[in-house]
């Protein structure tokens, strides 16, 4: 199909893209990599008044580093999560993950700031950025905020951001020394939504796992860290080969929906699953 | 509603420069087939699963249906069209023949171009990592064996 009639402006600065965000009422909508977004146009489940491209802000873009934390902009790409020497060193647990997003050419346009904004509960960065503890920097008019990627994701496709809001860059704690973290997720084809997914960073007491932060995604209304899951496996000793330890949590955790082929205990069931292989494979690797 | 509004818009299309005005709601495989009559992108979904509309921006893959035509402003898309004329995907299509690896050809162009992106990058995959590659093209005839097949020839050789 067809999108519906818009407007549409490419603004030559980010100051300039939040003044027509703010004076648009909210009818205007930013579009970065346009990989959710356009989908939805074309198939007429949103229908805004004013696309603003934000797709060429250099404000936007950019990977740094400062003792505490690493920034990358709001238009990172995913395929840049795959080539980025930083993302390789400090951020392996994106390393690890991006190549789970959709195709070669999703991955090429999509953005991070995109994939956060659109806030899709099956979609592996914003569960990452929850592992991780990220902080995302949003901008509008008014100057900026920071809000921590836990407290950012409201629920189905609800985030935090305020109308005449843009993420402009998310910042990454660096890691502890030592710190470990692994990612897998279960998908009918590849390339495809995760139908479950998990993302751990963990750090280590000898050989014991000690503070474990596991966020599941494609199970729940958003990423959602698992407060009884992380209890369970504080104090255990890798490899596992029973899942007892943690099965109980995950159930206590997680309360997935049926959905048409998928049952939610078929879920839980692959959630358990996915949850030993995953502690298994807790890589040697620090993340710092 | 909402008239149609007109961008001006300045690229550069297979190699040439191309100062025009686009549709702001035209997505970039209509541009082309539509106003330019370059029918080697075709069209299936229409909404980034099938990558039939597969062309290339600033040297990478892009689904040509996820983005409009204004949105190419400034940067550098090549077509199957501009690649096949310029000889850059020789060596595939010749293997692509060989092999039968395009049957109907409905989704020729876009494997061509995937392929063509790692093939140029150099990277020496095996036949899983090229599945993976190909995964987000569908091909509803070949079955991809002898599309893989293809590629790997091609890569093997080390040129494209
Ligand atoms: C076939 C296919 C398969 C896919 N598979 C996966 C997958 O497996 N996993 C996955 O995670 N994703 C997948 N995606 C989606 C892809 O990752 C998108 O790139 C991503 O969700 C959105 O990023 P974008 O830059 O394209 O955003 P856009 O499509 O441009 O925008 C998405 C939304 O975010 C808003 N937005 C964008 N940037 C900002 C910003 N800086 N500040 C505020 N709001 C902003 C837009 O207004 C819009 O509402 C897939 C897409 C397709 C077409
Ligand atoms: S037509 Fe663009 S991906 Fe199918
Ligand atoms: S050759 Fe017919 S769809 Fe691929």
């Amino acid at each position: 199909m067809k999108a519906r009639n818009f407007h549409y402006i490419k603004p030559a600065s980010l100051a300039h893209a939040l003044r027509i965000l703010a004076n648009a009422d909210g009818e205007a909508v930013p579009v970065a990599g346009g990989q959710s977004l356009l989908a939805g146009l074309n198939m007429r489940l949103s229908a805004p008044k004013l696309l603003v491209d934000i797709g060429d802000l250099d404000e936007l873009r950019g990977q740094s580093r400062t003792a505490d934390s690493v920034r990358l902009g709001a238009l990172t790409r995913h395929a840049d999560l795959l080539t980025s020497d930083l993302v390789a060193q400090d951020l392996p647990l994106l390393r690890t993950a991006a190549p789970h997003i959709g195709h070669l050419a999703i991955r090429n346009r999509g953005t991070l700031g995109g994939s956060l904004a659109y806030a899709d509960p099956a979609a592996e960065l914003p569960a990452c950025a929850v592992a991780l503890d990220a902080s995302l920097v949003l901008g509008s008019l008014l100057g900026e905020r920071e809000v921590r990627a836990e407290d950012f994701f409201k629920g189905l496709f609800e985030t935090d951001l305020r109308p005449g809001e843009l993420i402009v860059a998310v910042k990454f704690p660096i890691q502890p020394a030592g710190t470990r973290v692994a990612f897998a997720e279960l998908s009918r084809r590849h390339g495809d939504f995760a139908l479950v997914g998990l993302a751990v960073v963990a750090s280590m007491q000898g050989d014991r796992l000690d503070k474990a932060r596991p966020v599941y995604f494609g199970c729940a209304d958003r990423a959602m860290f698992a407060p009884s899951v992380a209890a369970a496996i504080t104090g255990l000793r890798p490899p596992f080969d029973d899942d007892s330890a943690f099965a109980p949590a995950i159930r206590q955790d997680l309360s997935p929906d049926d959905m048409p082929g998928l049952r939610a205990d078929t879920r839980l069931h692959m959630a358990t699953v996915l949850t030993g292989r995953v502690l298994n494979s807790l890589s040697e690797r620090a993340a710092a | 509603m909402i008239g149609d509004e007109e961008i001006a818009i300045e690229t550069t299309l297979n190699g040439k420069p191309l100062k025009t005005r686009v549709r702001a709601r035209q997505h970039l495989a209509d541009f082309l087939r539509q106003e330019l009559e370059l029918t080697g992108t075709h069209l299936g979904c229409e909404h980034g699963i099938c990558g039939a509309c597969t062309v290339l921006i600033d040297g990478r893959t892009a689904r040509s249906c996820l983005t409009l035509a204004a949105q190419i402003s400034g940067h550098a898309v090549e077509t199957i069209e501009g690649l096949s004329d310029s000889g850059k995907l020789a060596e595939l299509q010749a293997e692509f023949i060989a092999r039968n690896a395009a049957q109907c050809g409905f989704c020729s162009s876009g494997l061509l171009l995937t392929a063509y992106e790692v093939v140029a990058s150099g990277a020496q995959l095996s036949r899983s990592e090229i599945r993976e590659v190909i995964s987000g093209n569908m091909c509803r005839c070949t079955g991809y064996h002898a599309i893989v097949d293809a590629i790997q020839a091609v890569m093997t050789k080390g040129r494209c």
